[in-house]
């Protein structure tokens, strides 16, 4: 399977505090990245580095070969292109949730109307959703918001999707549905960066993993590598916080 | 009582002041729309200059007597007929208010929406366009109605320049009726009161009407 996203060298720092440093690592088409580490490792701010919501200072993002990490690059574009998923979903509360997920394709992609309510109608059934269509977000719960953030991203028909701790805001309950949604992407071949604190979805449902420690990746590699035989003894210290949970 | 029969006899007078009152009011509700909406955004989303003068300009009008200003702009050398002063002089004066009335409207949308356009790759003006400002009418109406019902009155300032509306009538049946003052007041504050209702009423129709659905209404 062919690269989609490879990214070299990239640093980030907030004043003098180094958040990003050195990052590398590729991903493949249609694979689905965990990225894991304690609070405060920098693995938001790397997924933030990638779409430019948080500019990296240096190195190469290369997205299907072409480095999007230039002055000369139409982030906006790219932006389209990566969809996002935020934590607190930020679902626009003055659309409903058609709105929502056409909102993508009429006012960013500029397609038809017709074509929008199309492919927002049919996001909307993926994330199984269909029955809201018309209502608001503030209607829905946490889970069903979230759901309906994954079908927007999905409607800009991106090459790849972020999701940025897309469970951390919800009740274990509300967990297990926005994850069955991210599963059945995984298996419908959506490539995905998935920063998260599921280790079990990272383990289960990831085709890798990286762990990331004080803005470093510390180590890399298949999910079910990494986690039945983690190199690092930093790595074997964040998953033995996790051991017996699964 | 003779006073009420001059009053209903110069009714036709009153009708054409309130038709001139709301004339300026709608004028200068526009100038300070207008205004007062660039002035917010050019605090919030503006780059340091025009956000310096935004707030110079909103903190100048905010400190200048309504009637100070109208007769600044009356007697500027452009020769402006009075009700075009009134106008742009009480247009400006409001939009120093509706400014602060936009801006806390829009920092009330909650800003990872804002965050979720730019992800989704959308321009910032367009994301203001089809994100901020349509929260912000609706956020906007309440505190807005207030703004209005403030400046019906307020165009009542506008016969010291000359614009024959409510008060320049009552000022005329004074002058040749004696002693009647207060009854005539009178009268000029139930129409006050009147158009003040009529127009606060169909702001609360709008705002029940722009309601998003899960969200709190006034009761």
């Amino acid at each position: 399977m062919s690269t989609i996203l490879e990214v070299k060298n990239l640093t980030k720092k907030f004043d003098d505090n180094e958040v990003l440093k050195d990052v590398s690592f590729e991903l493949k088409k249609g694979e689905t990245l965990a990225v894991i580490g304690s609070s405060g490792s920098g693995k938001s701010t790397l997924l933030r580095c990638l779409n430019h919501l948080s500019p990296p200072d240096s190195g190469q993002i290369l997205l299907e070969g072409i480095n999007i990490n230039t002055p000369e690059t139409d982030i906006n574009r790219v932006r389209a292109d990566m969809g996002f998923v935020f934590q607190d979903f930020n679902l626009f509360t003055h659309l409903t949730i058609l709105e929502n997920v056409m909102f993508g394709p009429l006012r960013v992609r500029r397609w038809s109307k017709d074509k929008a309510r199309q492919i927002a109608t049919a996001e909307i059934k993926t994330v199984g959703m269909l029955d809201k269509i018309d209502s608001y977000p503030a209607q829905l719960s946490g889970g069903q918001q979230q759901r309906i953030s994954i079908a927007r991203a999905l409607a800009l028909k991106p090459k790849l999707i972020l999701f940025d701790e897309p469970t951390s805001a919800l009740d274990p309950e509300l967990t297990g549905e926005v994850l069955s949604v991210m599963t059945d992407l995984a298996h419908s071949g959506m490539t995905a960066i998935v920063v998260t604190h599921e280790m079990g979805f990272a383990r289960s449902v990831a085709d890798k993993v990286i762990f990331i420690d004080q803005g470093l990746i510390v180590e890399q590699g298949p999910s079910k590598t990494l986690f039945s035989a983690p190199q690092h003894e930093r790595t074997k210290l964040f998953l033995k916080n996790f051991s017996g949970l699964e | 009582m003779e006073i009420i029969k001059i009053l209903i006899s110069e009714l036709p007078q009153f009708a054409k002041g309130t038709l001139v009152a709301i004339e300026v009011l709608v004028g200068l509700l526009f100038v300070g729309i207008v205004i007062g909406l660039a002035i917010a955004l050019a605090e919030i989303f503006g780059n340091s200059l025009t956000k310096f003068l935004a707030t110079t300009l909103r903190k100048f009008l905010w400190a200048i007597p309504q009637l100070v200003l109208l007769f600044l702009v009356f007697y500027l050398p452009f020769d402006l007929n009075p009700m075009l002063a009134a106008i742009i002089a009480l247009g400006l004066c409001s939009s120093a208010f509706q400014s602060q009335i936009f801006r806390g409207a829009i920092l009330s949308v909650q800003s990872g929406q804002i965050e979720a356009a730019k992800a989704m790759g959308m321009s910032r003006p367009r994301t203001i366009f089809y994100i901020v400002i349509p929260q912000m009418i609706r956020l906007s109406i309440g505190p807005w109605t207030n703004e209005f019902s403030s400046e019906l009155k307020d165009t009542s300032l506008a016969y010291v320049v000359g614009v024959v509306e409510i008060m320049r009538n009552a000022k005329y049946i004074i002058a040749y009726t004696y002693g009647n003052t207060a009854a005539v007041y009178l009268f000029v504050g139930i129409l006050y009161f009147t158009l003040t209702r009529i127009g606060t009423y169909f702001f609360y129709k709008l705002e029940d009407r722009l309601w998003v659905p899960g969200f709190e209404k006034r009761s």
